[in-house]
Protein backbone atom coordinates (compact mmCIF):
# COMPACT_ATOMS: atom_id res chain seq x y z
CA UNK A 1 0.00 0.00 0.00
CA UNK A 2 1.34 3.48 -0.83
CA UNK A 3 1.83 6.24 1.70
CA UNK A 4 -1.35 8.11 2.31
CA UNK A 5 -1.58 11.47 0.47
CA UNK A 6 -4.70 12.80 1.35
CA UNK A 7 -6.22 12.00 4.34
CA UNK A 8 -10.06 13.54 5.58
CA UNK A 9 -11.06 12.83 9.07
CA UNK A 10 -15.13 13.00 9.83
CA UNK A 11 -15.29 16.64 7.97
CA UNK A 12 -18.35 18.17 7.33
CA UNK A 13 -18.99 21.12 5.58
CA UNK A 14 -22.50 23.59 5.99
CA UNK A 15 -23.54 26.39 3.34
CA UNK A 16 -25.04 28.64 5.91
CA UNK A 17 -27.74 25.88 7.43
CA UNK A 18 -27.84 23.51 4.64
CA UNK A 19 -25.45 21.01 5.07
CA UNK A 20 -23.67 19.53 2.12
CA UNK A 21 -21.28 17.12 3.46
CA UNK A 22 -21.63 15.07 6.74
CA UNK A 23 -19.08 13.23 8.75
CA UNK A 24 -16.67 12.25 5.62
CA UNK A 25 -13.72 10.36 6.64
CA UNK A 26 -11.79 9.91 3.15
CA UNK A 27 -7.95 8.50 2.44
CA UNK A 28 -6.42 8.61 -0.90
CA UNK A 29 -2.78 6.33 -0.73
CA UNK A 30 0.13 7.17 -3.34
CA UNK A 31 -0.84 5.09 -7.04
CA UNK A 32 -4.70 4.83 -6.16
CA UNK A 33 -6.86 5.19 -8.85
CA UNK A 34 -9.81 7.23 -6.92
CA UNK A 35 -13.51 7.55 -8.31
CA UNK A 36 -15.74 9.60 -6.61
CA UNK A 37 -19.24 9.12 -7.38
CA UNK A 38 -22.60 10.42 -6.48
CA UNK A 39 -25.94 12.17 -7.99
CA UNK A 40 -26.05 15.64 -8.51
CA UNK A 41 -25.90 18.06 -5.27
CA UNK A 42 -23.86 15.11 -3.49
CA UNK A 43 -21.59 17.19 -2.45
CA UNK A 44 -18.91 16.29 -4.99
CA UNK A 45 -17.88 19.77 -5.99
CA UNK A 46 -18.03 20.80 -2.17
CA UNK A 47 -15.92 17.91 -1.17
CA UNK A 48 -13.10 18.79 -3.79
CA UNK A 49 -13.00 22.43 -2.90
CA UNK A 50 -12.18 21.33 0.31
CA UNK A 51 -9.53 19.29 -1.07
CA UNK A 52 -8.08 22.32 -3.33
CA UNK A 53 -8.14 24.81 -0.45
CA UNK A 54 -10.95 26.99 -2.11
CA UNK A 55 -13.06 26.66 0.89
CA UNK A 56 -12.25 25.76 4.80
CA UNK A 57 -13.86 22.77 6.37
CA UNK A 58 -16.68 23.42 8.88
CA UNK A 59 -15.36 20.84 11.25
CA UNK A 60 -13.22 17.89 11.10
CA UNK A 61 -9.47 17.76 9.73
CA UNK A 62 -7.87 17.41 6.56
CA UNK A 63 -4.25 16.39 5.71
CA UNK A 64 -1.86 16.74 2.70
CA UNK A 65 0.67 14.70 2.60
CA UNK A 66 1.24 14.56 5.93
CA UNK A 67 0.44 18.40 6.37
CA UNK A 68 -2.29 20.12 8.06
CA UNK A 69 -3.84 21.72 5.51
CA UNK A 70 -3.94 24.99 6.98
CA UNK A 71 -0.12 24.65 6.68
CA UNK A 72 0.14 22.86 3.28
CA UNK A 73 1.87 25.27 0.82
CA UNK A 74 3.17 23.08 -1.46
CA UNK A 75 -0.10 23.54 -3.89
CA UNK A 76 1.55 22.53 -7.19
CA UNK A 77 2.00 18.58 -5.54
CA UNK A 78 -1.55 18.38 -6.56
CA UNK A 79 -3.14 19.26 -10.08
CA UNK A 80 -6.36 20.39 -10.47
CA UNK A 81 -8.40 20.23 -13.73
CA UNK A 82 -12.22 21.49 -13.21
CA UNK A 83 -15.42 21.20 -14.88
CA UNK A 84 -15.82 24.67 -15.83
CA UNK A 85 -12.67 24.27 -18.37
CA UNK A 86 -14.89 22.67 -20.50
CA UNK A 87 -17.19 26.08 -21.06
CA UNK A 88 -14.07 28.25 -21.07
CA UNK A 89 -14.25 31.14 -23.38
CA UNK A 90 -13.61 29.30 -26.56
CA UNK A 91 -12.55 32.49 -28.47
CA UNK A 92 -9.87 33.02 -25.95
CA UNK A 93 -6.52 34.28 -28.32
CA UNK A 94 -3.79 31.81 -26.78
CA UNK A 95 -2.06 29.06 -28.19
CA UNK A 96 -1.84 25.67 -26.73
CA UNK A 97 1.56 26.10 -25.72
CA UNK A 98 0.76 29.24 -23.88
CA UNK A 99 -2.18 27.69 -21.44
CA UNK A 100 -0.25 24.86 -20.61
CA UNK A 101 2.63 27.36 -19.69
CA UNK A 102 0.48 28.96 -17.14
CA UNK A 103 0.43 25.64 -15.36
CA UNK A 104 3.81 26.82 -14.12
CA UNK A 105 3.03 30.37 -12.79
CA UNK A 106 2.51 29.28 -8.96
CA UNK A 107 5.28 26.78 -9.38
CA UNK A 108 7.83 29.81 -10.93
CA UNK A 109 6.58 32.26 -7.93
CA UNK A 110 5.82 36.18 -8.48
CA UNK A 111 7.86 38.76 -9.84
CA UNK A 112 9.79 36.04 -11.74
CA UNK A 113 9.76 35.09 -15.56
CA UNK A 114 8.93 31.66 -16.66
CA UNK A 115 12.21 29.60 -16.41
CA UNK A 116 13.74 28.12 -19.55
CA UNK A 117 13.05 24.47 -18.45
CA UNK A 118 9.42 25.83 -19.16
CA UNK A 119 9.76 25.04 -22.80
CA UNK A 120 11.19 20.97 -22.12
CA UNK A 121 7.68 20.87 -19.27
CA UNK A 122 5.58 21.94 -22.08
CA UNK A 123 6.57 19.48 -24.42
CA UNK A 124 6.59 16.61 -21.85
CA UNK A 125 3.02 17.44 -20.23
CA UNK A 126 1.56 17.65 -24.26
CA UNK A 127 3.39 14.60 -24.69
CA UNK A 128 1.94 13.02 -21.69
CA UNK A 129 -1.34 13.80 -23.11
CA UNK A 130 -1.24 13.53 -26.90
CA UNK A 131 -1.18 16.92 -27.71
CA UNK A 132 2.52 17.80 -28.61
CA UNK A 133 1.48 18.33 -32.36
CA UNK A 134 -1.03 21.15 -31.66
CA UNK A 135 1.43 22.87 -29.55
CA UNK A 136 1.05 25.97 -31.97
CA UNK A 137 -2.81 26.05 -32.22
CA UNK A 138 -5.39 28.42 -30.96
CA UNK A 139 -6.81 26.37 -28.16
CA UNK A 140 -10.18 27.76 -29.11
CA UNK A 141 -9.43 25.84 -32.66
CA UNK A 142 -9.81 22.35 -30.65
CA UNK A 143 -12.19 19.99 -29.96
CA UNK A 144 -13.91 19.67 -26.67
CA UNK A 145 -12.19 16.17 -26.33
CA UNK A 146 -8.54 18.01 -27.07
CA UNK A 147 -8.94 21.08 -25.40
CA UNK A 148 -9.51 18.58 -21.97
CA UNK A 149 -6.38 17.30 -23.08
CA UNK A 150 -4.49 20.38 -23.23
CA UNK A 151 -6.22 21.21 -19.78
CA UNK A 152 -4.73 18.25 -18.39
CA UNK A 153 -1.51 18.94 -19.63
CA UNK A 154 -1.62 22.67 -17.78
CA UNK A 155 -2.29 20.34 -14.41
CA UNK A 156 0.57 18.28 -15.27
CA UNK A 157 3.26 20.84 -16.37
CA UNK A 158 4.24 21.80 -12.59
CA UNK A 159 4.68 17.80 -11.69
CA UNK A 160 1.77 16.97 -9.43
CA UNK A 161 2.03 13.95 -7.53
CA UNK A 162 -2.26 13.74 -7.43
CA UNK A 163 -4.18 15.10 -10.21
CA UNK A 164 -7.74 16.17 -9.24
CA UNK A 165 -10.34 15.98 -12.01
CA UNK A 166 -13.74 17.21 -11.82
CA UNK A 167 -16.17 15.56 -14.32
CA UNK A 168 -13.79 15.75 -16.90
CA UNK A 169 -15.71 14.22 -20.04
CA UNK A 170 -18.86 16.85 -20.09
CA UNK A 171 -18.08 18.27 -23.36
CA UNK A 172 -16.07 15.52 -24.87
CA UNK A 173 -17.85 13.53 -27.44
CA UNK A 174 -18.84 9.78 -27.33
CA UNK A 175 -16.07 8.12 -29.27
CA UNK A 176 -12.89 9.90 -27.92
CA UNK A 177 -14.24 9.11 -24.29
CA UNK A 178 -12.71 6.23 -24.13
CA UNK A 179 -9.45 6.95 -25.34
CA UNK A 180 -9.56 9.93 -22.72
CA UNK A 181 -9.83 7.23 -19.95
CA UNK A 182 -7.08 5.52 -21.50
CA UNK A 183 -4.63 8.30 -21.25
CA UNK A 184 -5.55 8.36 -17.71
CA UNK A 185 -4.95 5.38 -17.12
CA UNK A 186 -1.71 5.60 -18.82
CA UNK A 187 -0.77 8.54 -16.43
CA UNK A 188 -1.64 6.58 -13.41
CA UNK A 189 0.11 3.32 -14.30
CA UNK A 190 3.46 4.65 -16.12
CA UNK A 191 3.91 7.98 -14.35
CA UNK A 192 2.42 6.73 -11.06
CA UNK A 193 0.63 9.81 -10.56
CA UNK A 194 -2.84 9.63 -8.05
CA UNK A 195 -5.60 10.44 -9.84
CA UNK A 196 -9.22 11.53 -8.17
CA UNK A 197 -11.70 11.41 -10.53
CA UNK A 198 -15.41 12.56 -10.08
CA UNK A 199 -17.46 11.49 -12.78
CA UNK A 200 -21.15 10.03 -13.65
CA UNK A 201 -19.16 7.54 -16.55
CA UNK A 202 -19.43 4.79 -13.80
CA UNK A 203 -19.60 2.53 -16.26
CA UNK A 204 -16.40 3.54 -18.58
CA UNK A 205 -14.08 3.78 -15.88
CA UNK A 206 -15.23 0.68 -13.75
CA UNK A 207 -12.44 -1.42 -15.02
CA UNK A 208 -10.18 1.25 -14.57
CA UNK A 209 -9.84 2.96 -11.52
CA UNK A 210 -9.17 0.68 -8.07
CA UNK A 211 -10.89 2.48 -5.47
CA UNK A 212 -14.66 3.72 -5.65
CA UNK A 213 -16.27 6.43 -2.87
CA UNK A 214 -19.74 7.19 -3.15
CA UNK A 215 -21.16 10.28 -1.83
CA UNK A 216 -24.49 11.31 -1.23
CA UNK A 217 -23.88 14.09 1.18
CA UNK A 218 -22.77 11.44 3.63
CA UNK A 219 -20.08 9.15 2.43
CA UNK A 220 -21.84 5.55 1.74
CA UNK A 221 -19.08 3.49 0.14
CA UNK A 222 -15.55 4.31 0.14
CA UNK A 223 -13.27 0.95 -0.39
CA UNK A 224 -11.56 -1.17 -3.29
CA UNK A 225 -14.10 -1.57 -6.24
CA UNK A 226 -14.85 -5.13 -6.25
CA UNK A 227 -15.71 -4.58 -2.55
CA UNK A 228 -18.49 -2.27 -4.13
CA UNK A 229 -19.78 -5.26 -6.08
CA UNK A 230 -20.51 -7.39 -3.62
CA UNK A 231 -23.00 -4.25 -2.54
CA UNK A 232 -26.39 -5.75 -3.50
CA UNK A 233 -28.53 -3.43 -6.01
CA UNK A 234 -30.57 -2.48 -3.51
CA UNK A 235 -27.98 -1.50 -0.98
CA UNK A 236 -27.02 1.17 -3.77
CA UNK A 237 -30.33 2.30 -4.40
CA UNK A 238 -30.83 2.99 -0.86
CA UNK A 239 -28.11 5.72 -0.93
CA UNK A 240 -27.84 6.98 -4.49
CA UNK A 241 -31.63 7.42 -3.75
CA UNK A 242 -32.91 6.11 -7.51
CA UNK A 243 -32.39 2.88 -9.33
CA UNK A 244 -28.84 2.17 -10.63
CA UNK A 245 -27.26 -0.42 -12.68
CA UNK A 246 -24.58 -2.19 -11.47
CA UNK A 247 -21.39 -2.40 -12.96
CA UNK A 248 -19.38 -5.83 -13.78
CA UNK A 249 -15.95 -6.26 -15.11
CA UNK A 250 -13.48 -8.68 -14.99
CA UNK A 251 -10.42 -7.30 -14.05
CA UNK A 252 -9.00 -7.85 -10.52
CA UNK A 253 -7.91 -5.21 -7.79
CA UNK A 254 -4.83 -4.41 -8.21
CA UNK B 1 4.11 68.53 -39.40
CA UNK B 2 7.45 67.82 -38.25
CA UNK B 3 8.20 71.45 -38.51
CA UNK B 4 4.94 71.86 -36.24
CA UNK B 5 5.59 69.95 -33.94
CA UNK B 6 9.04 71.07 -33.04
CA UNK B 7 8.36 74.49 -33.32
CA UNK B 8 4.95 73.91 -30.93
CA UNK B 9 4.98 72.82 -27.40
CA UNK B 10 1.70 72.09 -27.05
CA UNK B 11 1.50 69.57 -30.08
CA UNK B 12 4.47 68.54 -28.92
CA UNK B 13 2.46 67.49 -25.48
CA UNK B 14 -0.04 65.78 -27.33
CA UNK B 15 1.87 63.46 -29.39
CA UNK B 16 4.28 62.59 -26.82
CA UNK B 17 1.22 61.31 -24.70
CA UNK B 18 -0.47 60.16 -27.43
CA UNK B 19 2.38 57.98 -27.95
CA UNK B 20 2.51 56.94 -24.61
CA UNK B 21 -1.37 56.03 -24.71
CA UNK B 22 -0.99 54.31 -28.37
CA UNK B 23 0.92 51.80 -26.52
CA UNK B 24 -0.68 51.67 -22.95
CA UNK B 25 -4.31 51.52 -23.68
CA UNK B 26 -4.81 48.95 -26.03
CA UNK B 27 -1.80 46.69 -23.60
CA UNK B 28 -4.21 46.93 -20.67
CA UNK B 29 -7.18 46.54 -23.22
CA UNK B 30 -5.97 42.74 -24.42
CA UNK B 31 -6.67 42.02 -20.89
CA UNK B 32 -9.61 43.88 -20.27
CA UNK B 33 -11.66 43.05 -23.38
CA UNK B 34 -10.32 38.65 -22.83
CA UNK B 35 -12.19 39.23 -19.18
CA UNK B 36 -15.22 40.71 -20.76
CA UNK B 37 -14.66 44.04 -18.76
CA UNK B 38 -15.05 46.20 -21.30
CA UNK B 39 -18.04 47.85 -20.16
CA UNK B 40 -16.19 48.63 -17.13
CA UNK B 41 -14.14 50.78 -18.75
CA UNK B 42 -16.70 52.78 -19.68
CA UNK B 43 -17.88 53.24 -16.37
CA UNK B 44 -14.76 54.61 -14.76
CA UNK B 45 -14.33 56.68 -17.97
CA UNK B 46 -18.13 58.63 -16.75
CA UNK B 47 -16.74 58.69 -13.29
CA UNK B 48 -13.64 60.26 -14.26
CA UNK B 49 -15.73 62.92 -15.70
CA UNK B 50 -17.38 63.67 -12.38
CA UNK B 51 -13.77 64.13 -10.80
CA UNK B 52 -12.59 66.56 -13.73
CA UNK B 53 -15.85 68.78 -13.34
CA UNK B 54 -15.86 68.15 -9.74
CA UNK B 55 -12.74 69.94 -9.38
CA UNK B 56 -13.36 72.87 -11.78
CA UNK B 57 -16.26 73.29 -9.60
CA UNK B 58 -13.69 73.63 -6.77
CA UNK B 59 -10.56 75.42 -8.14
CA UNK B 60 -13.43 78.07 -9.11
CA UNK B 61 -15.09 78.79 -5.34
CA UNK B 62 -11.76 77.47 -3.09
CA UNK B 63 -9.10 80.37 -4.34
CA UNK B 64 -6.44 78.04 -3.08
CA UNK B 65 -7.38 75.34 -5.17
CA UNK B 66 -7.38 77.73 -8.72
CA UNK B 67 -4.61 75.89 -9.75
CA UNK B 68 -5.37 72.51 -9.50
CA UNK B 69 -4.41 70.37 -12.37
CA UNK B 70 -8.16 68.68 -12.79
CA UNK B 71 -6.49 65.45 -13.71
CA UNK B 72 -5.64 64.52 -10.49
CA UNK B 73 -9.34 64.48 -9.09
CA UNK B 74 -10.20 62.86 -12.10
CA UNK B 75 -7.74 60.11 -11.19
CA UNK B 76 -8.87 59.74 -7.61
CA UNK B 77 -12.55 59.35 -8.97
CA UNK B 78 -11.61 56.83 -11.58
CA UNK B 79 -9.72 54.46 -8.93
CA UNK B 80 -12.35 55.02 -6.09
CA UNK B 81 -15.21 53.97 -8.80
CA UNK B 82 -12.64 50.83 -9.58
CA UNK B 83 -13.31 50.15 -5.95
CA UNK B 84 -16.59 50.90 -5.28
CA UNK B 85 -17.28 48.81 -8.68
CA UNK B 86 -15.80 45.85 -6.85
CA UNK B 87 -17.52 45.77 -4.16
CA UNK B 88 -20.99 46.10 -5.96
CA UNK B 89 -19.87 43.11 -7.75
CA UNK B 90 -19.52 41.26 -4.91
CA UNK B 91 -22.57 42.37 -3.12
CA UNK B 92 -24.63 41.41 -6.43
CA UNK B 93 -22.74 38.37 -6.47
CA UNK B 94 -25.25 37.07 -9.39
CA UNK B 95 -26.11 40.08 -11.00
CA UNK B 96 -22.54 41.38 -11.45
CA UNK B 97 -22.86 43.60 -14.29
CA UNK B 98 -25.39 45.66 -12.55
CA UNK B 99 -22.36 47.17 -10.54
CA UNK B 100 -21.44 49.06 -14.20
CA UNK B 101 -24.56 50.86 -14.86
CA UNK B 102 -25.11 52.07 -10.45
CA UNK B 103 -21.26 53.52 -11.30
CA UNK B 104 -21.62 55.02 -14.83
CA UNK B 105 -25.19 56.67 -13.77
CA UNK B 106 -23.45 57.74 -10.39
CA UNK B 107 -20.34 59.35 -12.14
CA UNK B 108 -22.98 61.25 -14.67
CA UNK B 109 -25.14 62.18 -12.31
CA UNK B 110 -22.21 64.17 -10.54
CA UNK B 111 -20.33 64.79 -13.48
CA UNK B 112 -23.68 66.56 -14.45
CA UNK B 113 -24.19 68.86 -11.22
CA UNK B 114 -20.33 69.64 -11.35
CA UNK B 115 -20.71 70.77 -14.84
CA UNK B 116 -23.56 73.06 -14.51
CA UNK B 117 -22.38 74.72 -11.21
CA UNK B 118 -19.23 75.48 -12.51
CA UNK B 119 -19.49 78.44 -14.99
CA UNK B 120 -17.48 78.75 -17.82
CA UNK B 121 -16.36 75.03 -18.38
CA UNK B 122 -19.05 74.62 -21.09
CA UNK B 123 -15.93 75.53 -22.99
CA UNK B 124 -13.49 73.38 -21.96
CA UNK B 125 -16.26 70.91 -21.60
CA UNK B 126 -15.72 69.76 -25.31
CA UNK B 127 -12.15 68.81 -25.26
CA UNK B 128 -12.80 66.98 -22.02
CA UNK B 129 -15.88 64.83 -23.66
CA UNK B 130 -13.73 64.17 -26.89
CA UNK B 131 -9.87 65.41 -26.43
CA UNK B 132 -8.24 68.19 -27.43
CA UNK B 133 -4.83 68.40 -29.24
CA UNK B 134 -3.86 72.11 -27.82
CA UNK B 135 -4.98 71.55 -23.85
CA UNK B 136 -2.42 69.13 -23.05
CA UNK B 137 0.13 70.31 -20.64
CA UNK B 138 3.66 69.71 -19.56
CA UNK B 139 2.17 68.78 -16.55
CA UNK B 140 -0.20 66.45 -18.10
CA UNK B 141 2.02 64.51 -20.03
CA UNK B 142 4.43 63.82 -16.92
CA UNK B 143 1.51 62.34 -15.48
CA UNK B 144 0.55 60.26 -18.37
CA UNK B 145 4.31 59.14 -18.36
CA UNK B 146 4.38 58.39 -14.58
CA UNK B 147 0.90 56.34 -15.49
CA UNK B 148 2.99 54.87 -18.32
CA UNK B 149 5.32 53.49 -15.87
CA UNK B 150 3.06 52.16 -13.39
CA UNK B 151 1.36 50.35 -16.38
CA UNK B 152 4.35 48.90 -17.73
CA UNK B 153 5.88 47.95 -14.63
CA UNK B 154 2.31 46.42 -13.72
CA UNK B 155 2.29 43.72 -17.04
CA UNK B 156 5.82 43.08 -16.61
CA UNK B 157 6.14 42.09 -13.02
CA UNK B 158 2.50 40.26 -13.18
CA UNK B 159 1.92 39.21 -16.93
CA UNK B 160 1.63 35.04 -16.33
CA UNK B 161 -0.51 35.65 -13.13
CA UNK B 162 -2.62 38.24 -15.05
CA UNK B 163 -3.08 35.49 -18.25
CA UNK B 164 -3.81 32.71 -16.11
CA UNK B 165 -6.19 34.43 -14.69
CA UNK B 166 -7.98 35.76 -17.10
CA UNK B 167 -7.92 32.51 -19.13
CA UNK B 168 -9.42 30.64 -16.07
CA UNK B 169 -9.86 32.51 -12.74
CA UNK B 170 -10.79 29.18 -11.24
CA UNK B 171 -8.01 27.49 -12.04
CA UNK B 172 -5.96 30.31 -10.86
CA UNK B 173 -7.31 30.26 -7.28
CA UNK B 174 -7.16 26.44 -7.18
CA UNK B 175 -3.45 26.91 -7.68
CA UNK B 176 -3.04 29.16 -5.26
CA UNK B 177 -2.56 32.30 -7.50
CA UNK B 178 -3.38 35.29 -5.39
CA UNK B 179 -6.21 36.29 -7.95
CA UNK B 180 -7.69 38.37 -5.59
CA UNK B 181 -4.97 40.77 -5.01
CA UNK B 182 -4.08 40.85 -8.55
CA UNK B 183 -8.12 41.63 -9.69
CA UNK B 184 -7.81 44.68 -7.48
CA UNK B 185 -4.19 45.77 -8.57
CA UNK B 186 -5.66 45.41 -12.25
CA UNK B 187 -8.60 47.67 -11.86
CA UNK B 188 -6.83 50.33 -10.02
CA UNK B 189 -4.08 50.13 -12.78
CA UNK B 190 -7.19 50.64 -15.61
CA UNK B 191 -8.87 53.78 -13.41
CA UNK B 192 -5.07 54.48 -13.79
CA UNK B 193 -4.89 54.28 -17.93
CA UNK B 194 -8.50 56.07 -18.23
CA UNK B 195 -7.67 58.90 -16.65
CA UNK B 196 -4.27 59.16 -18.22
CA UNK B 197 -6.02 58.45 -21.97
CA UNK B 198 -8.35 60.62 -21.44
CA UNK B 199 -6.56 63.98 -22.07
CA UNK B 200 -5.84 63.11 -25.68
CA UNK B 201 -9.24 60.68 -26.74
CA UNK B 202 -11.89 62.78 -24.77
CA UNK B 203 -13.58 60.93 -21.97
CA UNK B 204 -16.69 59.36 -24.07
CA UNK B 205 -13.66 57.01 -26.60
CA UNK B 206 -11.29 56.30 -23.95
CA UNK B 207 -12.89 52.61 -23.86
CA UNK B 208 -12.53 52.88 -27.50
CA UNK B 209 -9.17 53.14 -27.72
CA UNK B 210 -8.90 50.14 -25.22
CA UNK B 211 -10.94 47.55 -27.15
CA UNK B 212 -11.24 48.55 -30.70
CA UNK B 213 -7.33 47.59 -31.03
CA UNK B 214 -8.10 44.59 -29.35
CA UNK B 215 -10.60 43.56 -31.22
CA UNK B 216 -9.02 44.04 -34.36
CA UNK B 217 -5.87 42.32 -33.34
CA UNK B 218 -7.52 39.13 -32.07
CA UNK B 219 -8.83 38.65 -35.86
CA UNK B 220 -5.45 38.00 -37.24
CA UNK B 221 -3.42 36.86 -34.16
CA UNK B 222 -2.30 33.02 -33.85
CA UNK B 223 -1.24 33.84 -29.77
CA UNK B 224 -1.70 35.62 -26.88
CA UNK B 225 1.59 37.51 -26.88
CA UNK B 226 0.53 38.28 -30.76
CA UNK B 227 -2.80 39.73 -29.67
CA UNK B 228 -0.79 42.15 -27.01
CA UNK B 229 1.82 42.91 -30.23
CA UNK B 230 -0.93 43.72 -32.74
CA UNK B 231 -3.18 45.39 -30.05
CA UNK B 232 -0.20 47.99 -29.76
CA UNK B 233 0.24 48.43 -33.28
CA UNK B 234 -3.17 49.07 -34.39
CA UNK B 235 -3.49 51.12 -31.85
CA UNK B 236 -0.56 53.45 -32.17
CA UNK B 237 -1.22 54.08 -35.15
CA UNK B 238 -4.82 55.09 -34.86
CA UNK B 239 -3.50 57.66 -32.16
CA UNK B 240 -0.81 59.32 -34.47
CA UNK B 241 -3.19 59.07 -37.84
CA UNK B 242 -5.80 60.19 -35.50
CA UNK B 243 -3.53 63.19 -34.39
CA UNK B 244 -2.37 63.92 -37.58
CA UNK B 245 -5.84 64.66 -39.02
CA UNK B 246 -7.19 66.37 -36.16
CA UNK B 247 -4.47 68.74 -36.03
CA UNK B 248 -4.96 69.63 -40.29
CA UNK B 249 -8.72 69.71 -40.09
CA UNK B 250 -8.96 71.35 -36.84
CA UNK B 251 -11.04 68.69 -35.26
CA UNK B 252 -11.16 66.77 -32.09
CA UNK B 253 -8.46 64.06 -32.09
CA UNK B 254 -11.00 61.80 -29.79
CA UNK B 255 -13.16 61.62 -33.11
CA UNK B 256 -10.29 61.01 -35.82
CA UNK B 257 -8.34 58.37 -33.39
CA UNK B 258 -11.47 56.39 -32.74
CA UNK B 259 -12.83 56.27 -36.27
CA UNK B 260 -9.29 55.51 -37.81
CA UNK B 261 -9.36 52.29 -35.83
CA UNK B 262 -13.15 51.26 -36.98
CA UNK B 263 -11.23 51.38 -39.82
CA UNK B 264 -8.35 49.31 -39.02
CA UNK B 265 -11.09 47.16 -37.74
CA UNK B 266 -13.29 47.21 -40.75
CA UNK B 267 -9.86 46.36 -42.71
CA UNK B 268 -8.96 43.57 -40.35
CA UNK B 269 -11.67 41.90 -40.62
CA UNK B 270 -12.51 41.98 -44.53
CA UNK B 271 -8.73 40.97 -44.79
CA UNK B 272 -9.04 38.25 -42.44
CA UNK B 273 -12.61 37.01 -44.07
CA UNK B 274 -10.38 36.62 -47.39
CA UNK B 275 -7.98 34.61 -46.26
CA UNK B 276 -9.94 32.38 -44.30
CA UNK B 277 -11.87 31.64 -47.26
CA UNK B 278 -8.54 30.99 -49.46
CA UNK B 279 -7.52 28.94 -47.11
CA UNK B 280 -10.77 26.84 -46.98
CA UNK B 281 -10.44 26.79 -50.52
CA UNK B 282 -7.24 25.02 -50.42
CA UNK B 283 -7.80 22.69 -47.53
CA UNK B 284 -11.50 21.43 -50.33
Amino acid sequence: MGAPLIEMEHVSFRYEQTKALEDITLTVRKGDFLAILGPNGSGKSTLLKILLGLIKPTTGTVRLFGKDIRHFRERERIGYVSQKANSFNSGFPATVEEVVKGGLAKKTGLFRRFPESAEEDVTRALKAVGMETSRKRLVGELSGGQQQRVFIARALVSRPEVLILDEPTVGVDKQNVQSFYDMLDRLNKEQEITLILVTHDAEMVSDRISHVACLNRTMHFHGFKNEMERMSAEQLEAWYGHSVRKVHHAGAVR
Amino acid sequence: MIEAILTYDFLQNAFAAGLIIGVIAPLLGVFIVVRRLSLIADALSHVTLAGIAGSLFLSQSVAALAALNPLYLGIAASVAGSVMIERLRRLYKHYEELAIPIILSAGIGFGAIFISLAQGFQTDLFGYLFGSVSAVSRQDLWIVTAIAGVVVLFILLFYKELFVLSFDEEFAKASGLPSRWIHFLFMIVTALVIAGSMRIVGILLVSSLMTLPVAAAMRISGSFKGTILWSVLFGEFSVLAGLVMAFYFNLAPGGTIVVTSIVVLLLVIAFSKSVRTKTNEVVT
